[in-house]
């Protein structure tokens, strides 16, 4: 009876054996790939790549990027999330699928979007040339993008976690005569702080790593518009292949320390609720 | 609806919330996104389709779907190996594995791209012994099928995964109660009941590549007719300043994208109609 509910320990063997190869070839390789370039001619070398006066205009421009993309979607996250569990009306599903357009938009088109806009022949660009302001091959046009792209990912994790967990406790704490702020700061966000987190881990990676929709608005200037991924290409296609793998080997570490945020957060969060399903994400 | 609006007099900040929510989603999606109906509309049918219908941008599309349906179909396997062994099996460092499995989503496609081709490149770690027997990957489709591959991976493996660890085990032990094999029992039972969350991760898989770009660059070559994927193409448009050339393309790929996204909704809501039926 037991042995029937399982397969044969060689057919076990197998296909444990199958599912390494296939992740150790198509994960764990290319990650070794990265550091092993990285280092390849010693630490001096890569330490010196990382300071290079472009390499450290493209890290400032992505903190930037990011510190800027990251609170307002958080802020769009809690809002939409806010109006969409704790209240009924007309239109919600559709509402929800727009609220997920971005995830189906492909990288590319989302960069272009901004560049049909803005651009020199976009709607909006003889005004802005009338008006001396710049936003494609400028700083701007990168934030927008990059707002754009990151833009469902905290509302995507908090609005499934807020439908599951109800309306009561914040009904009783309005009986008692507790302010929407008071509710929302000392109820609502304890109760959903790990999705909070979680989704602001996935949307700061997204913000960082960006590459196809910054590339279509960036222009490329060095030390101007250049952020970490595109100062990455820059530097590979001048074959200056340590250089680049060394400058990716922080985006590399960067996506390792977002597994491990990641899965604590999984863990804490399905510690703390029990009984609750934690939403899984599909994309 | 009594229900609905005495929730509304209890909880407040309903009209700010859903206000900013729907002047956010205005100014940074709906706005922008509208241009591409802006510029295809003033385009006209003729030069749309003689663009969408160009030899090279047909080449594109045969080269980006074909490298997609191969790419998820390699995931389709594999995926289902991977999540089966995660979700039945215990062995040691699983937690480290489970966690690997997300790299695609998390690693910047860019670095997935260097790495990639620096792998396959004929002096890689990889592509010296693959050119030795004969097989170049860098620089041919079989390369932008390795990096689809890769940036696919985690999406059948974590659509099945939460369904197998969901089977129900009385179910197989009828199966094996009643007499029948292992294989029975999988080919019978357990595939089957896998099949809709199966065919939902290769779609996502399938609909994620056609629109990739960065990790799909450097591997691929870019050679007009042969090597150059449809994003490329857009951006190739771009930056002659064809707006509308670019635009048309884009429509057909977005069109192309929606259509999977909406039969991966009826599949899913198929799927769980079924679920409440069983």
């Amino acid at each position: 009876m037991r042995r029937a509910l399982t397969e044969p320990p060689v057919v076990r063997g197998t296909l444990l054996a199958v599912a390494v190869v296939f992740l150790a070839l198509f994960l764990v390789m290319p990650l070794a790939a990265v550091f092993a370039q990285a280092l390849e001619k010693g630490l001096g070398a890569y330490v010196s790549a990382l300071r290079a006066p472009d390499a450290w205009a493209a890290i400032r421009l992505t903190l930037l990027t990011a510190a800027v993309a990251v609170p307002l979607n958080l802020v769009f996250g809690l809002a939409a999330s806010w109006a969409i569990a704790k209240f009924e009306f007309p239109g919600k599903g559709t509402l929800l699928t727009l609220i997920d357009l971005p995830f189906a938009v492909s990288p590319v088109i989302s960069g272009m979007i901004f560049v049909l806009l803005f651009g020199r022949q976009g709607l909006l660009g003889p005004w802005l040339g009338a008006h001396d302001l710049k936003v494609i091959f400028a700083v701007p046009g990168i934030v927008l993008a990059t707002v754009f792209v990151t833009f469902p990912f905290v509302a995507r994790e908090l609005i499934p976690v807020m439908q599951a967990l109800g309306n009561e406790e914040e009904e009783a704490a309005r009986v008692l005569g507790a302010g929407g702020g008071q509710i929302f700061l000392r109820v609502t966000l304890p109760n959903v702080k790990w999705g909070v987190l979680y989704g602001v881990i996935l949307c700061n990676a997204r913000a960082m790593g960006e590459f196809g929709a910054v590339s279509v608005v960036s222009g490329h200037i060095r030390g101007l518009t250049n952020t970490i991924p595109l100062h990455v290409e820059i530097l590979y296609n001048e074959y200056n292949f340590q250089a680049a793998f060394a400058v990716a080997s922080l985006l590399a570490f960067l996506a390792l320390v977002t597994l491990l945020a990641r899965s604590l957060v999984e863990w804490r969060s399905r510690r703390a609720v029990r009984s609750d399903e934690p939403a899984r994400e599909a994309a | 609806m009594i229900a609905t609006s005495s929730r509304r007099r209890v909880l407040p900040g309903f009209g700010l919330t859903l206000g900013f929510t729907l002047l956010y989603l205005s100014l940074i999606v709906l706005v922008p996104l509208s241009m591409l109906a802006l510029r295809t509309a003033s385009m006209g049918w003729g030069p749309f389709w003689a663009t969408v219908t160009s030899p090279r941008v047909l080449a594109s599309y045969r080269l980006t779907f074909g490298a997609s349906l191969a790419a998820a179909a390699l995931n389709g396997v594999f995926g289902l190996v991977v999540a089966w062994v995660l979700a039945r099996y215990r062995f040691p460092g699983q937690r480290v594995v489970d966690a690997l499995v997300d790299l695609p989503f998390a690693l910047p496609t860019a670095v997935a791209g260097i790495a990639l081709t620096s792998l396959y490149s004929s002096n890689g770690w990889l592509g010296r012994p693959l050119e030795a027997l004969g097989l170049k990957v860098a620089f041919t489709p079989l390369g932008i099928v390795v990096a689809l591959t890769f940036i696919g991976l985690p999406f059948v493996v974590r659509t099945l995964q939460p369904v197998i660890e969901d089977l129900d085990v009385e179910v197989e032990e009828a199966a094996a109660s009643l007499g029948a094999g292992r294989r029975q029992t999988f080919a019978h039972v357990i595939l089957p009941a896998l099949f809709p969350a199966w065919i939902t991760g290769f779609a996502l898989a399938f609909a994620r590549a056609l629109g990739e770009y960065g990790s799909v660059v450097f591997i691929a070559g870019n050679m007009p007719m042969r090597t150059e994927i449809t994003s490329l193409l857009i951006i190739t448009k771009l930056e002659q300043y064809d707006y509308a050339g670019a635009t048309a393309i884009a429509v057909v790929m977005l069109a192309a994208s929606f259509l999977l996204l909406g039969a991966i909704n009826r599949l899913q809501s198929w799927a769980s109609r079924r679920g409440a039926v069983a």
